[in-house]
């Protein structure tokens, strides 16, 4: 039995895995763990590794991709999965494994990169700058975002935020990993506590109110709300502490439309553009009373 | 006014309009530029109010004063609600903050009409231009567009959009001469074949290898009916939807169910449709655009209005019962599709795991399918449903939700179906 200390990043696994796999070591033989306290109990152990095979094995690019969000995900069991995987669609002979949805390991790491893309997904969609200073040499502006994700996906989510701010410089803080780019680089450094990143922006006045105006209090659906925007995520968005109050506030403005006094129609404005689009419809309904009901169907 | 202000009224002002897409742009994005912005993947939502609605752009009116009479419309010129209007770098500053801040995808602009059509759109293609061109911003834009507005601006306002759309409001020119009398069907169907034409331009153009680079032009087009303002029924709906779909190729179709505004109109009165139908017509327009179904066969002549409680696919199945059980091993891509309960994605699941084997009821169960719904109309390797139960008119009983669910519904749509879940992974209804 061997034991494989891997950092928890997808790269690790990849070379370990290769070597393992040019080694033809069967997944029962293989320990991976993300912990390297762990590691102690086993050394010694790796004596006993065959020497590499010549021919080089190939494997499928589409794997590559699941694994490398997969690795993200943040399960201990993902290593020893994904080398079992690999190992079956190479060595085992089971190269069309991939279109095998219904296979119960392919399943697993399938739902494993849809939890890491969801993940990703919401990074983009959640993460709130804060305007912290404007550079006095270079005259960009300085942003700072904080962010808790579920599994390990800053490496995964930054580059599309490169693309995204470019013209400004931005750090997005997270408690295990924080991306940094200042116009030229993206970079990683450890992750920091809560506290190192501010709490609000002079803006985030203005968009509760776009968010409060945008709201409509007749068509209150809460669970399609809370489905796309669940709760653990509230503690971060600077609109969501309006969300309570615009709920309890709903029923009694709807109420008030409904008994709001109908407003009769105006007369139209003396208006020459008004006047010419009135003449065209006059127009247009008189050349086609024979067919009385148009519509966009026919 | 202060902007506090104006973004109230105008935000409230644009409330009504549900389109809030922002996928399916042309990839472009700020590196090597000194602004912001990225397009090209699939949409954002950053967040959602409590109306279940996703907040992707900043959506607003350049002005809610309007000459136009709309009775559905809080805008309309009879409301007595408070006008205010933005100026060009209101909105600019307003869109390029909140997008640095990371709050929204881009701008969705409109406007009430003022003065005329053309001297409308001449200061909603203003903003898209400063915002493009002074601060290179690469975000995504949507303009609202005027049918009536001559073509050369249309193209203008295509040249910075992402998108640009014009709302049908209502399926036929009867209903808009009693709401809208402004509006023409006709002259609306005119300009989309015309945006049509420009974006087919676009694509035409990029094809060519050594052509020139083509002229930007907006990557589609979309527009909005609103359900239950008008007697018209979800076949008419359905049908107006479907010949635009093939006519003018819009990317998207948005229902919009008539709601309560706080200024009522005494042409218009108050009575908002139950929501489950707006619900109900997008799951009917996804098995029109996504599942290859006919409009005849979710909405006849016969039957011209959606069973509100049960899915349009679940009822078409119940009413050709003769067609199934279908069997899942061996049938055509096409009517695996018609299955109720198999979305796309599980279809596309199904299709590459029978190439290597045969498929039963424990490999469905995996694929976490809702066995529930589809057991009466599927055969697998170890499974036939009884004749009975499927020939049984209680089969559709079965599908019922007991009667106060349904009460439950109109504020809590029912679970969605698969064909669901693309709506909103693209971000979009």
């Amino acid at each position: 039995m061997r034991t494989i200390v891997i950092e928890p990043e997808y790269e690790a696994w990849r070379i370990a895995a290769r070597g393992l796999l040019e080694q033809r070591a069967s997944p029962d033989q293989v320990l991976w763990t993300d912990d390297p306290q762990e590691v102690s109990m086993f050394i010694g152990e790796d004596a006993a590794a065959k020497k590499p095979a010549a021919e080089a094995i190939k494997v499928p690019s589409a794997f590559m991709d699941m694994a490398k969000s997969a690795a993200a995900h943040t399960d201990a069991k993902r290593w020893a999965l994904l080398y079992r995987v690999l190992w079956r669609m190479t060595l085992g002979g089971e190269r069309h494994l991939l279109s095998l949805a219904t296979d119960r390991e392919v399943r697993q790491m399938q739902d494993w990169c849809k939890a890491v893309g969801r993940d990703i997904h919401k990074m983009h969609a959640f993460v709130r700058f804060r305007l912290v200073s404007v550079d006095a040499v270079t005259g960009r502006e300085q942003f700072v975002a904080w962010f808790e994700p579920d599994h390990r996906i800053v490496r995964l989510a930054a580059p599309f935020f490169e693309k995204r701010f470019a013209g400004m410089d931005w750090s997005i803080l997270t408690p295990y990993a924080c991306a940094h780019w200042n116009g030229k680089r993206l970079h990683f450094t450890a992750g920091v506590p809560r506290s190192s990143a501010p709490d609000e922006d002079a803006l985030d006045d203005l968009w509760r109110t776009y968010y409060r105006n945008i709201f409509n209090p007749a068509r209150v659906k809460i669970s399609a709300m809370q489905s796309e925007m669940p709760k653990k995520y509230w503690k971060n968005l600077p609109e969501a502490p309006l969300i309570a109050e615009l709920i309890a506030g709903s029923a009694g403005r709807v109420q008030g439309m409904l008994e709001t006094e109908e407003r009769p129609a105006k007369p139209a404005p003396n208006n020459a553009y008004l006047k010419s689009l009135h003449d065209m419809n006059r127009n247009e309904t008189h050349q086609s009373t024979e067919e009385s009901d148009k519509s966009c169907e026919m | 006014m202060d902007i506090t202000r104006k973004l109230e009224i105008l935000a409230d002002a644009a409330k009504y309009d549900a389109s809030c897409a922002s996928s399916g742009a042309a990839r472009k994005d700020s590196r090597g530029s000194t602004g912001v912005g990225s397009t090209g993947g699939s949409g954002i939502c950053h967040s959602y109010t409590p109306d279940g609605r996703c907040v992707s752009l900043l959506k607003v009116l350049m002005t809610n004063a309007c000459l136009y009479d709309c009775h559905y419309c809080i805008n309309r010129r009879s409301s007595n609600v408070t006008r205010a209007r933005f100026t060009p770098d209101e909105v600019v500053q307003l869109t390029l903050d909140f997008y640095k801040r990371n709050y929204i995808e881009g701008l969705f602009l409109s406007s009430g009409i003022i003065r005329s059509a053309d001297h409308t759109m001449e200061l909603v293609i203003e903003i898209a231009r400063k915002l493009r061109e002074e601060h290179h911003f690469r975000g995504y834009i949507h303009l609202k567009t005027i049918p009536e507005a001559s073509q050369a601006l249309i193209a203008l306002a295509g040249r910075y959009a992402d998108r640009i759309s014009i709302n049908v409001e209502l399926p036929t020119q009867q209903g808009l001469n009693t709401l809208a009398p402004e509006k023409n069907l006709a002259r609306t169907e005119e300009a989309m074949g015309h945006i049509r034409g420009k974006i087919d331009e676009r694509y035409a153009e990029k094809r060519k290898p050594d052509a020139p680079k083509p002229q930007p032009f907006a990557t589609g087009q979309s527009t909005q009916m609103l359900v239950g303002a008008d007697a018209s029924t979800d076949a008419t709906i359905l049908g107006c939807a479907d010949k635009l779909y093939t006519a003018h190729r819009l990317r998207r179709v948005y229902y919009s169910a008539f709601s309560p505004i706080p200024e009522p109109s005494s042409i218009l009165p108050l009575k908002a449709p139950p929501l489950i139908r707006e619900h109900r017509l997008y799951q009917a327009d996804w098995l029109l655009r996504f599942y290859d179904f006919k409009v005849e066969e979710i909405a006849s002549a016969a039957a011209p209005n959606l069973d509100l409680a049960l899915d349009p696919k679940l009822s078409w199945a119940l009413r050709n019962r003769e067609t199934f059980p279908v069997d899942i091993n061996k049938a055509a891509r096409e009517m695996l599709l018609r299955i109720p309960g198999l979305g796309v994605r599980n279809v596309e699941r199904i299709v590459s795991a029978r190439r290597y084997t045969q498929l039963r009821l424990a490999d469905l169960i995996r694929l976490r399918l809702q066995m529930k719904k589809l057991l009466p109309f599927i055969i697998t390797a170890d499974y036939h449903p009884a004749k009975v139960g499927l020939d049984s008119a209680s089969l559709r009983a079965r599908f019922l939700p007991p009667p106060e669910q349904l009460e439950l519904n109109f504020d809590a749509p029912p679970k969605p179906a698969a064909s669901d879940f693309l709506s909103v992974r693209s971000g979009e209804l």
